[in-house]
């Protein structure tokens, strides 16, 4: 357990001790308060819009707000996954310093949930930024915060199993690079895998639809908490780990 | 201390290391001497449970490393070829972190990292990045980061490799003044770096052992033949050296002459025995009997480096005359 947390601190210490931390937190706060403010305007218009119609429309914060920010900050989270997981451990093969580590008596899945757990707070971190935005809409009104508290669990959720993924390739090359593009095509794949549900109704586009992490996330933007979709994001986690060490144990039998 | 028995490793196509055996005892340093290729890196990746050996066993410390690596790896202290260091942390940081990794209790670290950097000599660079360091201090950082533990056993895989002349005599001081409390492997594809910091050799060569043995058995081995230089001049006159090659040749015990070039119209030669005669009462009885004046005769003292050549030359000869038949 200690030895997780030697790792994992010293990935957080090694992602704030470079630009990229602060880069990517920088970045998604520009992005996700872009979505944030447009939100917000279409709120106030459409709002706007009902009281002069005469029809005092009930609207709602969570409804209008929170939710289509969520689900937007849930897709942008996706194209940040493969810049925090693409060095993990591509760059250790590269400079060598694997051996350090798989020669210290530590045990393999130490080093790997160490690092992955590290990840996962960097993108914790980097998702932290756009509570800000919504902080702001508890000064001036009253949203729910328990739905919004659901939307980031399984924001947390969603990003940790894209994070294994990328965990995962980036143990099976030497190259930055190819570790952070082929985390991209998946995370890309799994987004996209959704919309086929859109225009088909067949029991292989359901079956399709349901491997996308978006699908999975919908419920959570709405503040549902499904057991079914946190099994299926536990279940992907487990698969991306598992993954991951078995490629950490041929790496010793093919270097 | 470790213990190789019928160790080898194949990859896909190529077999690096091809039943090695070899033993180490505590307090010793060994040398681990072979050209690039050899199958250095390999050994002892195996030793470290890097790689797991694909037959034979190697134990470390009374452990196996297929079957106890952890206890291996806890009593192991490994330097790779290159340094593995992470250029965003400085030194002090780095050592902390590579305390914990080995299990160095809380209380005890502060200690153990000053006293490994003042080993190490780099207790005036503990606040720099690492990516700003020299060579030779990233080679030393490399070194403090192997023996932070105080490990029983030391395997330094080309220590020297890339330093300057100067940090490669202090790094040889270093590893020399290691001994004693750590047993040490250390690789190497340079002779003197052998010659001097170890007490025993392991010669190796397309993944096989060549010889094992100290340096100076070594050495002496290659000599129980024995070679003599000898400088012979005419008393008066003219003198042919095939004329005094002759001679030479008829002295009992006498493998071989060769003629070197003299100085001063002096004739140098260098003679060597068949194993087990001592030639050179004949030869300088031979000498005089014959009217010449022998200015000089001396055993010459094969050095490692002809060792080295003639040992992992002759077996390339054999290998390929295996390969022929």
């Amino acid at each position: 357990m200690s030895n997780i947390w030697i790792i994992c601190r010293k990935e957080l210490k090694s992602y704030f001790s470079s630009p990229i931390a602060y880069g990517l937190m920088a970045f998604f706060a520009l992005i996700s308060g872009y979505f944030f403010y447009m939100a917000t305007a279409i709120f106030v218009t459409r709002g706007l819009e009902s009281q002069m119609m005469g029809r005092g429309m009930p609207m709602d914060v969570n409804e209008w707000v929170i939710r289509p920010v969520l689900m937007n900050v849930s897709v942008i989270g996706l194209f940040m996954i493969p810049m925090i997981t693409m060095r993990l451990f591509a760059e250790e093969k590269r400079s060598g310093t694997i051996e350090l580590l798989v020669t210290s008596p530590v045990r393999d899945i130490e080093i790997i949930l160490g690092k992955w757990l590290a990840a996962l707070m960097m993108y914790g971190c980097i998702l932290l930024t756009s509570m800000v935005n919504l902080g702001l809409l508890f000064a001036y009104g009253k949203p729910d915060w328990k739905p919004m508290l659901v939307a980031y669990l399984g924001l947390l959720l969603q990003g940790g199993c894209l994070l294994a993924i990328g965990t995962f390739l980036s143990t099976t090359t030497k190259n930055q690079i190819v570790a952070g593009v082929g985390t991209f095509a998946i995370c890309l794949l799994l987004w996209v895998l959704d919309w086929v549900s859109a225009f088909e109704t067949s029991a292989t586009s359901k079956v399709i639809s349901y491997m996308s992490v978006v699908t999975h996330f919908e419920p959570f933007s709405k503040g549902v908490l499904d057991s079914k979709d946190v099994i299926f994001y536990v279940s992907v986690i487990f698969l991306g780990l598992f993954l991951t060490a078995r490629s950490m144990e041929s790496l010793r039998w093919r270097s | 201390m470790i213990k190789v028995e019928g160790l080898t490793k194949r990859y896909a196509r190529t077999v690096a290391v091809d039943n090695v055996s070899f033993e180490v005892a505590k307090g010793q340093i060994v040398g681990f001497l072979g050209p690039n290729g050899a199958g250095k890196t390999t050994t002892m990746r195996v030793l470290t449970c890097f790689l797991p050996p694909s037959a034979g066993q190697a134990e470390v410390a009374g452990f196996n490393v297929t079957a106890d690596p952890m206890e291996v790896k806890k009593r192991i202290g490994y330097l790779p070829e290159v340094p593995p260091l992470y250029p965003e942390m400085e030194v002090l940081e780095y050592l902390t972190f590579v305390g914990r990794l080995k299990g160095i209790p809380k209380a005890d670290l502060p200690a153990r990292v000053k006293s490994v950097s003042e080993r190490c000599n780099i207790a005036d660079v503990g606040a720099k990045l690492i990516a700003k360091l020299s060579k030779g201090y990233r080679q030393r950082v490399g070194l403090a980061q192997a023996i932070i533990h105080n490990p029983e056993v030391l395997i330094l895989d080309e220590p020297t490799a890339g330093l300057d002349p100067k940090q490669i005599i202090e790094t040889r001081e270093l590893i020399k003044s290691l001994a004693g409390d750590h047993t040490i492997i250390l690789s190497t594809h340079i002779l003197p770096e052998v010659e001097q910091t170890c007490e025993k050799v392991i010669i190796i060569n397309k993944g096989k052992v060549v010889a094992i043995d100290t340096v100076n058995n070594l050495t002496s081995r290659l000599r129980g033949s024995e070679a003599v230089a000898v400088e012979v001049s005419a008393k008066n006159g003219e003198l042919g050296a095939a004329q005094v090659q002759q001679r030479l040749e008829q002295v009992p015990g006498v493998s071989r002459v060769v003629t070197r070039s003299g100085k001063e119209g002096h004739l140098r030669f260098e003679v060597e025995s068949l194993q087990g005669h001592h030639i050179r009462p004949e030869i300088a009885r031979g000498v005089v009997d014959s009217g010449w004046n022998l200015h000089e005769l001396h055993a010459v003292a094969f050095s490692l480096e002809e060792v080295f050549l003639e040992l992992t030359s002759t077996e390339t000869v054999a290998q390929t005359k295996g390969a022929a038949q």
